[in-house]
Parts: structure tokens; C-alpha cells; sequence
């Protein structure tokens, strides 16, 4: 099996690598590539994603091609992928980072800023925070409610479909942290840096 | 509920661990892999390297010891120490590291803090304060604590927060090394000045100055020599943080 993690040139993706080769081991093969070729071959794809929204934006249509190769993989041909973080926000229609900027459109809605009440609560939201488990999702398998996720994030995706998040956690608000779509998969927390249970939701989603 | 963070720092030189008592009297003691290794099997929260001597020393084994320690801990790893550019940050990131904390650059130089949180995100950029009490204010000092530099810790504060920084790591050199607890008000002080997080570092040398620590409003607290002698597991801290009703991730 091949896994292919997207680089982008969407910030620091080392650990994201480290992670899936650490969870791999030699059983399956993880390509680090935006060669589309390799993309459209691979039997899943990471969409990793670090800074603000509209960098990560900006860097997949610089990539020429690449969009329409993970459309065709995601959406027409429906293989798995996994958006960590900015990864994940880029699912949605807009994102508010910096200036108002169109993502994928997989799955409606916006990403924008949480609500921090009036500074009462410090952004980024940054550290471990449990995850409530609204929702059966593949990713979950073996993984108890309430388990520690590390977070860092000051933006929220918030789909339409609220029939599509499969975990939220509390900080100034109840805030999206995972999302099923058929066979699209997204989390707001790092699992590559939530240490072994992290790498659990790692080692799920490699052997859907 | 958002957890409040423990992290052990591991002083590195040449690539291996030391701790040291104000800045100097330097003892060699282990690898820092390993160490890292330990800490993140016990629970640690993220684990920061600080290269100690690397403003004036030769610093390349430093990006060994972040690749090594990056294929062997999944909790975040934090480097700081000798950091003077944006290439310095990218360097380190891409060999593993999640965050990387500037300190005297930043003073030197907040373009530094701007433009790197531009390409890379706040999430990595953290700057180190390092500040002392000079009569009723807070002045920050830089390479090391060796410096002086005049300028209000309060108002550096401020100025980093806009230029971009994800988090501030606040170090009292008053304390630092002496075991004595945190300084209080600096913390206290500077968190409530900003509305991101920080994190509490020097003078740390019973439980009850970590949960001191936590109660000034810092969102995480750091230590070294406790966790490095032996003296408290992070698994006895987070107990204890526990018992006095502190959120932790146990």
C-alpha cells in the first residue's frame, strides 16, 4: 500500500512524516511527493497544512495541477484522505485568515476565527484538550472518549452539515475538531504530535 | 477543558544535556534522545531543548539531536538557544522541531519574529524573555541572560504578540537556578498584559511552585532541574497538580 502525504510546501511537515513512518514501519510504503502522478497511484492521501489558511491556500495553486488531481482523487474517484489542521479547514468553502479566501468546497461551510470572548480565553487555543466523540468514525477505532488531542489553532472550520463532525472539544466554545465525509477525513488536533493514542488515529486511518 | 501544560527542559550543549545554576557552573550529564525519550514515556506534555551556549559556539549538533529526538517523541518538540535567522528556523523545523523560540534575535531584530510567523505559521514561533527585576520594572537581557538591554519586559511582551508570536516563554533570571519558585509577579504580570499564552520558566523546586506557577495565569510551566536530578517524576507532578484541583492530562 502506498500512503502519499502532500508537500506542499505548506510549513513544517517533518513531524506529520516522522509520525506515518514511525506507525508504517515497513508494512506500507509512505511517498512524500506533489508529483500528481504519484498522487493519483497512491491508495490514500495526507493533506497536511501549517500557518494561516490562505497560505495554505495559495500554495496548493501554486502547485499547477494539483487541486484538480486531489478533486479527482477525493471526490470522483472517493479514496481516503486525512486533512490534519489547515489540512482539515481547507475542506470548506471559505476560510476568514488574513482576507476572505475560497478552499476546496468538499464540504460546506467556514473556517473562521474562535470566538475568544473578549480575550478571556488566550489564542491560538494551544495544548492537550479531550475530544468528545459525537459520532462513530473509522479514525476512532480503539480510541475512548474523552482521550487528550494536542491542539493549536486560532481558526475553526464549521461545516453546514452538522451530521459530518465526529468530535468537538470545549474551549471558549464547543469547537469542531473532527470531521467524517465518506471517505474524507479531517482533524483540527495534531495526531501526529498526540503522542501514542495519536498515533493510533494514525495507524486507523493507514489501515481503512 | 484545555489541559495546563508541563514541560521539561533539557539544557543541550555540544549535543548533550547540562543544567545549569544561573546560566554558568555547567555538569554534563546524558543524552539528550534519551532523556527526551524518558520524559514523553512519562507523560511530559512537550519537551524543550534550549542550546544553552549556542550564541557563541559552534551549534550544529543541535540539529542531530532534533532529528533523533523527532523520530522518537510524538509530543512537541520545542528548540530555542543561538537562533538568529529565518533560514536558523527553518533549519530546525526541518529537522524535526515544532516550535522554535527566539530570544535574542528577536530583541535584535523583531523583523525576525514578523516574517518568520508570516511563513511559517505562530504556531512555531515562540519567544524567550528573559527578564529581570530592576527596581519596580522588569528589564529583558539577552545571549543567555549575559546582556542587559534596557528595554521593559512588559512592553517587549507586547510588541512580540503583534509581531506575530504563537507563545511567550518567560524566564525570571532573578530565579532562575535558585529553586526558590517562579517569579510570581513577572508572571502574573506579563499574562495578563498579552492574550497569548505563556509559559512560566525559572525557579522552579517544589510541587507547590508549579501549581504557583500555573494560578499566575501562565498556561504552562516549565522545569529542569527537578525533572532532570530526579527529584520529581512528571508523573508525581501531575498528581499532585491533580490533587489540587489544576487540570492536567493524566
Amino acid at each position: 500500500m502506498n500512503v502519499t502525504i502532500v508537500d506542499y510546501n505548506s510549513g513544517n511537515i517533518s513531524s506529520v512524516i516522522n509520525s506515518f513512518k514511525e506507525v508504517a514501519k515497513d508494512k506500507v510504503n509512505i511517498e512524500v511527493t506533489s508529483d500528481l502522478n504519484k498522487i493519483k497511484s497512491s491508495d490514500k492521501v495526507v493533506l497536511p497544512g501549517q500557518g494561516s489558511f490562505k497560505s495554505c491556500v495559495d500554495a496548493l495553486n501554486n502547485i499547477s495541477g494539483l487541486v484538480d488531481t486531489l478533486n479527482e482523487f477525493a471526490i470522483n474517484n472517493k479514496k481516503p484522505l486525512l486533512g490534519i489542521c489547515v489540512g482539515l479547514q481547507m475542506f470548506a468553502d471559505v476560510g476568514f485568515e488574513e482576507t476572505e479566501t475560497m478552499g476546496l468546497g468538499w464540504i460546506s461551510g467556514k473556517v473562521s476565527k474562535i470566538d475568544n470572548q473578549n480575550g478571556k480565553y488566550k489564542l491560538p487555543h494551544i495544548g492537550w484538550n479531550e475530544i468528545n466523540i459525537v459520532k462513530d468514525s473509522k479514525i476512532f477505532k480503539d480510541i475512548e472518549n474523552n482521550s487528550h488531542m494536542y491542539f493549536v489553532h486560532s481558526y475553526e472550520f464549521v461545516p453546514e452539515d452538522k451530521k459530518l463532525i465526529s468530535a468537538t472539544t470545549e474551549y471558549s466554545s464547543s469547537i469542531v475538531c473532527s470531521i467524517e465525509k465518506e471517505n474524507i477525513f479531517g482533524t483540527q488536533f495534531h495526531p501526529e504530535k498526540s503522542d501514542k493514542i495519536g498515533l493510533q488515529i494514525i495507524e486507523n486511518f493507514i489501515n481503512l | 477543558m484545555l489541559k495546563n501544560r508541563i514541560i521539561p527542559c533539557l539544557d543541550v550543549k555540544n549535543g548533550r544535556v547540562v543544567k545549569g545554576i544561573n546560566f554558568v557552573d555547567l555538569q554534563d550529564a546524558g543524552d539528550p534522545v534519551e532523556q527526551a525519550k524518558i520524559y514523553s514515556d512519562g507523560g511530559a506534555d512537550e519537551i524543550c531543548f534550549l542550546d544553552i551556549t549556542a550564541s557563541n559556539e559552534n551549534r550544529d549538533t543541535i540539529y542531530d539531536v532534533v532529528e533523533r529526538t523527532s523520530k522518537n517523541c510524538f509530543v512537541p518538540l520545542t528548540v530555542g538557544g543561538g537562533v538568529r535567522t529565518v533560514e536558523d528556523i527553518n533549519k530546525l523545523l526541518n529537522c524535526g522541531a515544532d516550535k522554535v523560540s527566539i530570544n535574542t534575535a528577536a530583541v535584535q531584530n523583531s523583523k525576525v519574529v514578523e516574517e518568520s510567523s508570516k511563513k511559517f505559521g505562530s504556531q512555531c514561533i515562540v519567544v524567550a524573555i528573559d527578564a529581570k527585576k530592576n527596581g519596580e520594572r522588569w528589564e529583558i537581557f539577552t545571549h543567555g541572560g549575559r546582556n542587559s538591554t534596557g528595554i521593559n519586559a512588559i512592553e517587549f511582551a507586547n510588541k512580540m504578540e503583534k509581531c506575530g508570536a504563537g507563545e511567550l516563554l518567560v524566564t525570571s533570571m532573578d530565579k532562575d537556578g535558585t529553586q526558590s519558585g517562579y517569579d510570581i509577579e513577572l508572571m502574573t504580570t506579563i499574562s495578563s498584559n498579552v492574550n497569548i499564552p505563556v509559559i512560566a520558566s525559572g525557579g522552579v523546586g517544589t510541587l507547590d511552585h508549579l501549581a504557583e506557577g500555573i494560578k499566575s495565569g501562565a498556561s504552562a510551566v516549565l522545569a529542569a532541574s527537578i525533572f532532570h536530578y530526579g527529584t520529581y517524576s512528571i508523573t508525581e507532578v501531575k498528581q499532585y497538580l491533580a490533587s489540587k484541583d489544576i487540570p492536567v492530562r493524566i
